[in-house]
C-alpha cells in the first residue's frame, strides 16, 4: 500500500519532465526566440538590434540547451532550457510581459477560481447523480427515455450558448444578479451565483447520462438479483447495493479533477470577469504572453498529476478489494 | 478552360474520406457480420432522423469543398488565361446572390430597412438621420406596404415547391421501401418533409431578402451559417484521421506486446494527458501562428493560409486527443490477446503482424467506430470554444466559433441583435444533436455490452 | 426478546406442516421472453408440486427453461421476461396474483434462492455480516447485536470456520466454497419454507461441490425445508433428489422418484441423456449422442407434435402430428408420469443400446509397448510476484512446479485436477503458448529427440504442426471475424503444412469438414452461425488441418451439454483410431477420463501426485487426494461414500510445507510436513507421491 503510493509519486517526476520537454519544444524549438521577437515587434522593418534588445530584456538571448561560452556548470545552467524549464520545478515562473511576477499573480487568483469551481463541482455532482438515479429507477419508462433525450439535447449545446443565454436571461432580462465582475469577501456570492448555475447546467447532460449508464450496468449484475431475492425493496436495493457500487467508478472519475478545481474554468471566468486562473490564462493566450502560458501548462500538469494520485488513493478508500490488497 | 480547379488540402482529404467511407460501406455490405450492426443502427427512428439531417449538412459541406478560380474575361498580355485571385466553391456559386448582396451593417431578418440609424440622403437632397432602405433586402419592392403580401407569396411558393419535391421523393423511393421494410421510412420522410417545408420558403425568400438578417459588416447571416458547416465537418472528420492511426497503432501495440513497449506508450499518453487540453492546443496554435507569420512566403493566398491553418488545427486537435482511444484499445487488446483464438493462432506460429491484423484489429473495430461517432460532436463543440478564445480557425474562415465570437457583444446592444447568435445556435445545435443521436444509435448497435441485457 | 423465542415464533409455519404435505404448487406456468422481434417461450406449461421436507430436482440441458422456471417462481424475471399464464401457489396463496409489495415479503422469507456464481452473486462492497443481517432486518426486524449473534449462528450452521472474523470480511476475501456457504447462510436467515438452488454447485470444484451438497442435505434434514434443485448434472440429482422432473424445450417430459427415473427412465430423451453419459462401463463403445439440436424456443408453438420427435430414436408416425399428453404410469402420488406416445401404446421402456455397438479395437493391456511421442521432464512455470517501490520480485507463483509426463503414440493421457492446480498452464507450456521457466519437453522426431522447451522461435515454428490444441470455450476459440474456410486454412498457410497450393488446401479443407461431421457449405459461414458443439468440431478441424500427431485437449467438453459432449467424445475417439493421434486430455471430469483415457496423471497444486494406467489409478487409487477426488464425483448409478476433504486448495504462491496436500489430507501424519514425498511405485506403471506408500515413515525422506 505505502510502497504503491510512493511508486505513484515517483512516477510523477518523469511525467513532469516530459511535460517540460514538450512545452520547451513547442515554445523554443519550433519557434526560435528570434521568431517570437519578430512577432512581438511586428514583422515589418524590424532591425536585428531591436530583436537582440527584446531578447535581452526577457533573458531569451542565451543558447537553448548548451552554453559553449560559459564555463563549468554554467555551460548547462546558463541556457534557456535550464532557466526557463528547470526553474518551473521550484514554482519560479519569472515575470509576465507586463513585468508582474507570475507566481504571485497565480497565488492571488487561485481563490476566486476555487470559489467558482468548488460549488460547481459539488452541487453539480449531487444534481447529476440524483437525476441519473431517478432515470435508473424509472428505467425503460417514458420518463427514462425522455430523460436521456433531454441529456443528449443538453450536451449538444455549446457552453458558449449557456453562458450568453444565461447572462441575457438572468442578468439582463430579469436583472437578478450582476452580469459580470467580482468582489472579495461575502460580496462575491452575488457575482458567483450565475456562473455557478451555468457551470452546473453546461456539465449536466454528459455526466447525468454517463452516471445513468453506470447505474444500469451495476443493476444488471448478479448481486442485485441476490438482493432482490432476499425480498429487499427496490429503494433499498438502489441505495444500499447499486449506489454504493456505482460510486466507485463515479468517485474515481471525478477525483481526478479535484485538484484542477484550483485551475478554474477558462471560459466561464473570462466571460464573467472573475479574476481567477482561467481568465488569467485566456488573457495570456490572447496577449500571446508565452511566459504565462508556459507557467499555466506546468501548473495544470502538476494539478492533473495530483488528481491521478488522489484517484489512486480514493480507490483504496471506496473499494475494499483494493484496500485489503 | 473556364475554371481553374483549386485543390485545397482539406478539400482533398475530405473527399478522400468520403471515398473511404463509401468503400467501407461496400465492404461492410458484403459481410453479414459487419452489415448487421449497421442495419441495426438504421432500424432506430432516431438514427434515421439524425442520418437525414447529417446527410444534408454533408451535402452542404461537400458542395463547399469543390474550389476553383474563375477565368477572367480579359486575356492577359501573354495570351495565357488569367484567373481571378478569389477562390470560390460550388456553394459560393449557388449562393452568389447572398454573397453579392452585402449591406452596410446590421439588418433584421426579412427587413427592408437597416437596423442602425444612418445619415440618409432625402429625395430633396438634404440628409438626416434615419433607417435607410437596404441595398438588397426588399429592394425589389417599390412600396414597403407590399412587404406582407410579398413575403406571404414567396413563402407559399416555396412551400409548394417543397411539397412537390417531397411527393416526387416519396414516389421515387417506393420500391426501396418495399425492399427494406424494417427501416423506419416514415421517420425519415417526415424529417425530409419538415426540412423541405423550411428550406423551400427560405430559398424563395432569399431571392429578395436577408432571411436571417445581416451581421455587423452587412454579411448575410444565412450565408455565414451555411459556410460554417464545412468548417465543422472538416474539424469533426479530419481530426479523426489523425487520431485513428495514433490511437489504433499505439493502443493495439501496447496491449499486445506489453512489457517495455507498453510502459513507453503509457508514459507518452499520460504525459500528453496531463497537460490541460485547451492549453496544449492553445500553445500549439500560438506557436503555429508565430511560424506562419514569420514565413509568409510559404502561403501565397489568404484562402490557402486560412485552409492550412484549419488543417493544422485538425492535426493539433488530433495529436492532443488520441490518448482516449489509445487507452480504450489498449485495455480491450489486453483482454483479446488472452482469448483462445489468438492463442490458437500462436499455436500455428502465425506472425505477430498477422495476429494483429487478422485477429486483433478486426475485433476492435467496433470500438473505433463508436469513438469516431462520439468524437465528432465533441470536436465540433471544441472548435467553437477554441475560436472564441482566439486559438481556433483563422479569423477569415467562417465557422460557428467565429460567428459566436463576433456576435457575443450583440446581446448587450439595445435593442438587441439576436439573429446571428440564434442562427449559429440553431445550425450548430442541430448538427451536434444529430451527431449525438447517431452516435448513440451506433453505440447501441455495436457495443456488445448493451445487448447483453436482452438475452 | 431472546433468540430462542424468536426461533420458535419463526418456526410457526414450518412446524405446523407435516413432512410430505404440499408446500408449493406450480400449475401450467407460462413464461415468455421478448428477444428482438421474436417471442421465446422459455417456460411453456410447466406444472409440478414441491412437498415439505423433500428435495425436488428439475433437470435439463442448457436452454430448456429450468432457470427461467425458478426465476418465475420468485417473480425475478429479466426486463424482457413476462409470466403469461399459470399459477404458483405457496400453500394456498397464488404468488402470481400478489402485489409486488406482498411478493417482497415472500422473497427471502418463505421462498429463498441461491445462485450459480458465488463470485458475482454477493455484493463486493458490503461485508459478509451485512449481507446476512439485512435479511434479518428486512424480515424479522432483528437489528444490532441480536442480528449479529444470529448471523454468527448462521455462519456456524453452514460450516464457515472462524465465523466471528468472517462477519467483518468482504466476499473477495473468501474462497469460492466459502462464498457459496455465505450465500446459503443469507438464504436461510429467515428460515424459509422453500429453498431454490439454481445450479448452486456448478461453478465449484468437485471436492467443494461435495461439501456443499452434504451441507444442503444436512440443512434440509434439520429444518424440514423443501429444496427445489435446478441442475443439469444427473449425478447431483442421484445424490440429493427425492423426486425428479426432466425438462426439454420448455416442457416437463418426465416425472418420477429418484429411483424410478435413474433405474428405469421412461421418456426416450431421458434414456438417451443417461446413455450419453461417459463412464468406464461404456469404454470401447461410442456414446449415445442425441442427434440434431433442441428446437428453437421461439418456434416450438409451430410444432404440432412432440418436441423431441425430430431427435427421437423411437418416434412413431403420430409423434410428429399429435402432441403427447402427460401419462401417469401407475397409481399413487409418487407414480411416474411421462409425456410420450410410446407409453400410451403400453409399450415397455426400451433402454436398449441406442446405436449399433461398434467396439473399438483397443488393447487394455500392453500399453507400454507403444513408442513414446513426447516426454515432459520437470516442467516448471513460475510467475514472479512483484511488489514494492521498485517492483522487485518478492516471490513466485509456482503454477507448474516440476511436472513429468509421458505420452505414447496413439494413446490418451488424461491430466486431471481441480481448478487452479496448474493443469491448463502445464498444457500451454508444453506447446510454448506460455514460456516454461524450466524443464525439458522432448519430442521424438524420426529417431532424434528435440527439446521444445529451449528451441528458438523460428525453430519451434517448424514443429508447431506436430502439436495442436483444442480449447475449452467454443465461443472464444474461433475468431468471429473470419469465415470457417479462413479459420481452417490459417495454420496450413502459416506452417506450409497440409496443402501445397490453394487447390490442395481447398481439397483438404473440404475433407476435414467431412471428417468432423460438418456440411461442406459451412466453409463460407461465420462462427456465430454455429452451435457450441459445431464450433467445437470446427476447432478440432482447425487443429487437424496441419496434420498433428498430438492434440492437447484443454477441457474440450466442459462447456457443452452432455448429449453434445457425447458427440465430441465420439469424434475424438474416432479420430484417434483413424489417424493414430495422441491426446493430452486436460480435464476435471473423471467420468470422461474413465471413458476415454489410457493413462492418467493427477495434479495438485502444480505437481503430479499420482500417475499410472487408467484402470490402476481409478480402481486402486493410492494417493489420498485421488481417492477423495474419485469419491466426490456424483455418480448416477449408485451412491458411494464421500471422503470429505476439509478446506480448499491453498494458493500456489504460498504452498504448504512438505506435501502440499497435508493440510486437507484425512490420513495426514507428522512426517507429511517435513518434505515433499518422492514418487513411490505401486506397480511398474503406477506411482504416487505419498508417504503412506512407503514401507516405513523414515524412508520417505530419502
Amino acid at each position: 500500500m505505502f510502497a504503491y503510493i510512493v511508486r505513484r509519486v515517483l512516477y510523477a517526476i518523469p511525467i513532469l519532465i516530459g511535460v517540460n520537454l514538450i512545452t520547451f519544444t513547442l515554445f523554443f524549438v519550433v519557434n526560435t526566440p528570434d521568431d517570437m521577437a519578430r512577432m512581438h515587434l511586428g514583422t515589418k522593418r524590424v532591425t536585428a538590434e531591436a530583436i537582440s534588445k527584446w531578447k535581452l530584456e526577457r533573458g531569451y538571448d542565451k543558447p537553448l540547451l548548451w552554453n559553449t561560452t560559459a564555463t563549468g556548470s554554467a555551460k548547462l545552467t546558463s541556457t534557456i532550457f535550464f532557466e526557463r524549464s528547470m526553474r518551473l520545478f521550484r514554482f519560479d515562473f519569472g515575470a509576465a510581459e507586463d513585468g508582474r511576477d507570475i507566481a504571485r499573480e497565480i497565488r492571488g487568483r487561485m481563490l476566486p477560481s476555487f470559489a467558482l469551481a468548488l460549488p460547481v463541482f459539488l452541487v453539480g455532482l449531487a444534481v447529476n447523480i440524483s437525476f441519473a438515479l431517478m432515470l435508473a429507477f424509472f428505467r425503460a419508462t417514458y420518463l427514462d427515455t425522455w430523460g436521456v433525450v433531454f441529456c443528449v439535447a443538453m450536451m449538444s449545446v455549446s457552453t458558449l450558448f449557456y453562458i450568453i443565454g444565461g447572462q441575457y436571461l438572468i442578468s439582463k432580462l430579469w436583472h437578478l444578479v450582476p452580469i459580470s465582475g467580482y468582489a472579495r469577501g461575502p460580496d462575491a456570492l452575488r457575482f458567483l451565483v450565475l456562473p455557478v448555475i451555468i457551470g452546473i447546467v453546461s456539465g449536466f447532460g454528459t455526466s447525468a447520462r454517463l452516471y445513468r449508464t453506470l447505474f444500469l450496468e451495476e443493476m444488471s449484475k448478479d448481486y442485485v438479483r441476490t438482493a432482490k431475492a432476499k425480498g429487499l425493496a427496490e429503494r433499498v436495493v438502489m441505495f444500499r447495493h447499486v449506489l454504493r457500487n456505482a460510486m466507485i467508478p463515479i468517485l474515481t472519475g471525478v477525483v481526478v479533477v479535484l485538484p484542477a478545481l484550483f485551475f478554474g474554468s477558462l471560459i466561464t471566468e473570462s466571460f464573467f470577469g472573475i479574476p481567477g486562473l482561467g481568465s488569467y490564462t485566456i488573457d495570456a493566450i490572447q496577449a500571446q504572453d508565452f511566459a504565462v502560458v508556459r507557467a499555466m501548462v506546468f501548473i495544470g500538469s502538476v494539478l492533473y498529476i495530483l488528481g491521478l494520485l488522489a484517484t489512486d488513493l480514493s480507490y483504496t478508500l471506496v473499494d475494499p478489494r483494493v484496500r485489503f490488497q | 478552360m473556364p475554371l481553374l480547379p483549386v485543390f485545397l488540402p482539406t478539400d482533398v482529404l475530405l473527399w478522400l474520406l468520403v471515398i473511404a467511407a463509401v468503400g467501407y460501406g461496400i465492404y461492410c455490405a458484403r459481410r453479414p457480420h459487419l452489415a448487421q450492426p449497421w442495419s441495426r443502427v438504421f432500424r432506430s427512428p432516431g438514427a434515421v432522423v439524425a442520418g437525414v439531417l447529417l446527410g444534408c449538412y454533408l451535402l452542404i459541406g461537400l458542395a463547399d469543398s469543390l474550389h476553383f478560380r474563375a477565368r477572367l474575361e480579359q486575356a492577359s498580355a501573354s495570351g495565357q488565361a488569367a484567373y481571378a485571385p478569389e477562390v470560390l466553391s460550388l456553394l459560393d456559386v449557388a449562393l452568389a446572390r447572398l454573397r453579392a448582396g452585402t449591406e452596410r451593417s446590421y439588418s433584421a431578418p426579412l427587413a427592408t430597412r437597416a437596423f442602425v440609424r444612418e445619415m440618409v440622403e432625402q429625395p430633396d437632397g438634404t440628409t438626416r438621420r434615419g433607417f435607410p432602405r437596404l441595398r438588397q433586402g426588399g429592394a425589389h419592392l417599390e412600396d414597403e406596404s407590399q412587404w406582407t403580401e410579398d413575403i406571404a407569396r414567396r413563402a407559399l411558393l416555396g412551400l409548394a415547391c417543397g411539397a412537390a419535391l417531397w411527393l416526387l421523393l416519396l414516389w421515387s423511393i417506393r420500391p426501396l421501401m418495399r425492399r427494406a421494410p424494417a427501416v423506419p421510412w416514415r421517420a425519415g420522410l417526415i424529417t425530409v418533409g419538415v426540412l423541405l417545408a423550411l428550406s423551400g420558403p427560405v430559398v424563395v425568400l432569399a431571392g429578395g431578402y436577408h432571411v436571417l438578417g445581416t451581421d455587423k459588416v452587412g454579411q448575410d447571416v444565412l450565408l455565414l451559417s451555411l459556410k460554417s458547416v464545412r468548417t465543422s465537418l472538416v474539424i469533426g472528420t479530419l481530426t479523426t484521421l489523425v487520431i485513428l492511426p495514433f490511437g489504433i497503432t499505439f493502443g493495439v501495440v501496447a496491449g499486445y506486446f506489453r512489457g517495455w513497449v507498453d510502459d513507453v506508450i503509457q508514459y507518452v499518453y499520460t504525459t500528453l494527458n496531463s497537460i490541460p487540453g485547451v492549453l496544449l492546443i492553445a500553445a500549439a496554435v500560438l506557436m503555429m501562428q508565430v511560424y506562419v507569420d514569420s514565413h509568409p512566403d510559404l502561403f501565397p493566398t489568404a484562402a490557402q493560409r486560412a485552409d492550412l491553418r484549419l488543417l493544422f488545427l485538425c492535426i493539433i486537435l488530433g495529436v492532443t486527443s488520441w490518448t482516449g482511444l489509445t487507452r480504450l484499445l489498449r485495455g480491450e487488446t489486453l483482454k483479446l490477446a488472452e482469448l483462445e483464438y489468438v492463442q490458437a493462432a500462436h499455436a500455428f506460429g502465425v506472425s505477430h503482424g498477422r495476429v494483429l491484423s487478422r485477429h486483433l484489429v478486426p475485433n476492435l473495430m467496433h470500438i473505433v467506430v463508436i469513438s469516431v461517432a462520439i468524437d465528432f460532436s465533441t470536436l465540433v463543440l471544441t472548435e467553437a470554444v477554441l475560436s472564441y478564445i482566439g486559438v481556433g480557425v483563422d479569423p477569415t474562415t467562417v465557422s460557428f466559433g467565429t460567428m459566436i465570437n463576433g456576435a457575443r457583444l450583440e446581446m448587450s446592444r439595445e435593442p438587441i441583435v439576436w439573429w446571428s447568435l440564434s442562427a449559429a445556435f440553431v445550425f450548430m445545435f442541430t448538427l451536434v444533436l444529430s451527431a449525438n443521436l447517431l452516435a448513440d444509435a451506433v453505440r447501441d448497435a455495436f457495443d456488445p455490452r448493451v445487448r447483453i441485457g436482452v438475452a | 426478546m431472546s433468540d430462542a423465542t424468536q426461533r420458535t415464533d419463526r418456526a410457526g409455519p414450518t412446524a405446523s406442516g407435516a413432512a410430505g404435505e404440499r408446500v408449493l404448487e406450480v400449475d401450467g406456468l407460462q413464461t415468455d421472453l421478448a428477444s428482438g422481434a421474436e417471442i421465446v417461450h422459455a417456460v411453456d406449461g410447466v406444472s409440478f408440486e414441491l412437498r415439505r421436507g423433500e428435495c425436488f430436482a428439475l433437470v435439463g440441458e442448457s436452454g430448456c427453461g429450468k432457470s427461467m422456471t425458478a426465476m418465475s417462481l420468485m417473480r425475478l424475471l429479466p426486463a424482457a421476461g413476462e409470466i403469461t399464464g399459470g399459477a404458483v401457489r405457496l400453500e394456498t396463496q397464488d404468488l402470481l396474483a400478489l402485489p409486488e409489495v406482498a411478493m417482497r415479503a415472500v422473497r427471502g422469507r418463505r421462498v429463498a434462492m441461491i445462485f450459480q456464481e458465488p463470485a458475482t452473486s454477493l455484493n463486493p462492497v458490503l461485508t459478509v455480516g451485512r449481507q446476512i443481517t439485512e435479511v434479518l432486518e428486512r424480515h424479522l426486524d432483528m437489528t444490532g447485536q441480536a442480528a449479529r449473534r444470529r448471523a454468527l449462528e448462521l455462519l456456524d450452521a453452514v460450516g464457515v470456520p472462524d465465523a466471528a472474523r468472517r462477519l467483518e470480511e468482504y466476499p473477495f476475501q473468501l474462497s469460492g466454497g466459502l462464498r457459496q456457504r455465505v450465500m446459503i447462510a443469507a438464504a436461510l436467515a429467515a428460515d424459509p419454507e422453500v429453498l431454490i438452488a439454481d445450479e448452486a454447485t456448478t461453478a465449484l470444484d468437485v471436492t467443494i461441490q461435495a461439501q456443499i451438497l452434504e451441507l444442503l442435505q444436512g440443512l434440509q434434514a434439520a429444518r424440514g425445508m423443501a429444496i427445489l434443485l435446478i441442475t443439469h448434472d444427473l449425478g447431483i440429482v442421484a445424490r440429493l433428489a427425492d423426486r425428479v422432473a426432466v425438462m426439454y424445450a420448455g416442457e416437463i417430459v418426465e416425472f418420477g422418484t429418484r429411483e424410478g427415473v435413474m433405474r428405469a427412465p421412461q421418456h426416450p430423451y431421458t434414456q438417451m441423456l443417461f446413455a450419453s453419459l461417459p463412464s468406464a462401463s461404456r469404454r470401447g463403445m461410442p456414446l449415445a449422442a442425441i442427434p440434431g439440436q433442441v428446437p428453437s424456443l421461439a418456434r416450438v408453438h409451430t410444432l404440432p407434435g412432440c418436441r423431441f420427435e425430430a431427435r427421437c430414436n423411437q418416434a412413431l408416425a403420430r409423434c410428429r402430428d399429435v402432441k403427447p399428453p402427460m401419462i401417469a404410469l401407475g397409481q399413487g402420488v409418487d407414480a411416474g408420469r411421462v409425456r410420450c406416445h410410446l407409453r400410451s401404446e403400453g409399450r415397455a421402456a426400451a433402454r436398449a443400446p441406442l446405436s449399433a455397438p461398434e467396439i473399438w479395437a483397443e488393447a487394455e493391456a500392453g500399453e507400454a509397448s507403444a513408442p513414446t511421442l513426447l516426454r515432459v521432464e520437470n516442467l516448471q512455470v513460475h510467475f514472479p510476484i512483484q511488489r514494492g517501490i521498485l517492483r522487485r520480485t518478492v516471490g513466485t507463483v509456482r503454477a507448474v512446479d516440476g511436472v513429468d509426463l509421458l505420452l505414447r503414440e496413439g494413446r490418451t493421457l488424461a491430466l486431471v485436477g481441480e481448478s487452479g492446480c496448474g493443469k491448463t498452464t502445464a498444457g500451454k507450456a508444453i506447446l510454448r503458448l506460455i514460456e516454461p521457466s524450466g524443464g525439458r519437453v522432448t519430442l521424438a522426431e524420426s529417431g532424434a529427440q528435440v527439446d521444445l522447451a529451449t528451441l528458438s522461435r523460428a525453430a519451434l515454428r517448424g514443429r508447431r504442426g506436430v502439436m495442436q490444441i483444442v480449447f475449452q470455450d467454443p465461443f472464444a476459440s474461433l475468431n468471429p471475424r473470419m469465415r470457417v474456410r479462413e479459420i481452417l486454412e490459417e495454420g496450413m498457410v502459416s506452417l506450409g503444412r497440409g496443402g501445397a497450393d490453394a487447390a490442395a488446401r481447398a481439397q483438404r479443407v473440404a475433407a476435414l469438414l467431412e471428417q468432423v461431421g460438418l456440411p461442406g457449405e459451412a466453409l463460407a459461414r461465420y462462427p456465430h452461425e454455429f452451435s457450441g458443439g459445431q464450433r467445437q468440431r470446427i476447432a478440432i478441424a482447425r487443429a487437424l488441418a496441419v496434420e498433428p500427431r498430438l492434440i492437447v485437449c484443454d477441457e474440450p467438453t466442459s462447456a457443452l451439454d452432455v448429449s453434445v459432449q457425447a458427440q465430441i467424445l465420439n469424434l475424438l475417439k474416432q479420430l484417434q483410431q483413424d489417424l493414430g493421434l495422441s491426446y493430452l486430455f486436460i480435464t476435471h471430469n473423471l467420468a470422461v477420463v474413465e471413458y476415454l483415457a489410457h493413462e492418467i496423471a493427477v495434479m495438485y497444486l502444480g505437481r503430479i501426485v499420482e500417475r499410472g494406467a487408467v484402470h490402476e489409478v481409478l480402481r486402486r487409487p493410492q494417493h489420498p487426494y485421488t481417492r477423495a477426488l474419485l469419491s466426490a464425483v456424483p455418480e448416477v448409478d449408485g451412491v458411494r461414500e464421500v471422503i470429505r476433504l476439509g478446506g480448499e486448495p491453498p494458493s500456489a504462491a504460498n504452498p504448504p510445507a512438505g506435501c502440499h496436500f497435508h493440510p486437507r489430507c484425512p490420513q495426514v501424519r507428522p512426517d507429511c510436513r517435513a518434505a515433499y514425498p518422492p514418487a513411490i511405485a505401486a506397480s511398474p506403471t503406477h506411482t504416487a507421491r505419498c508417504v503412506l506408500l512407503a514401507p516405513s515413515p523414515g524412508s520417505a525422506r530419502a
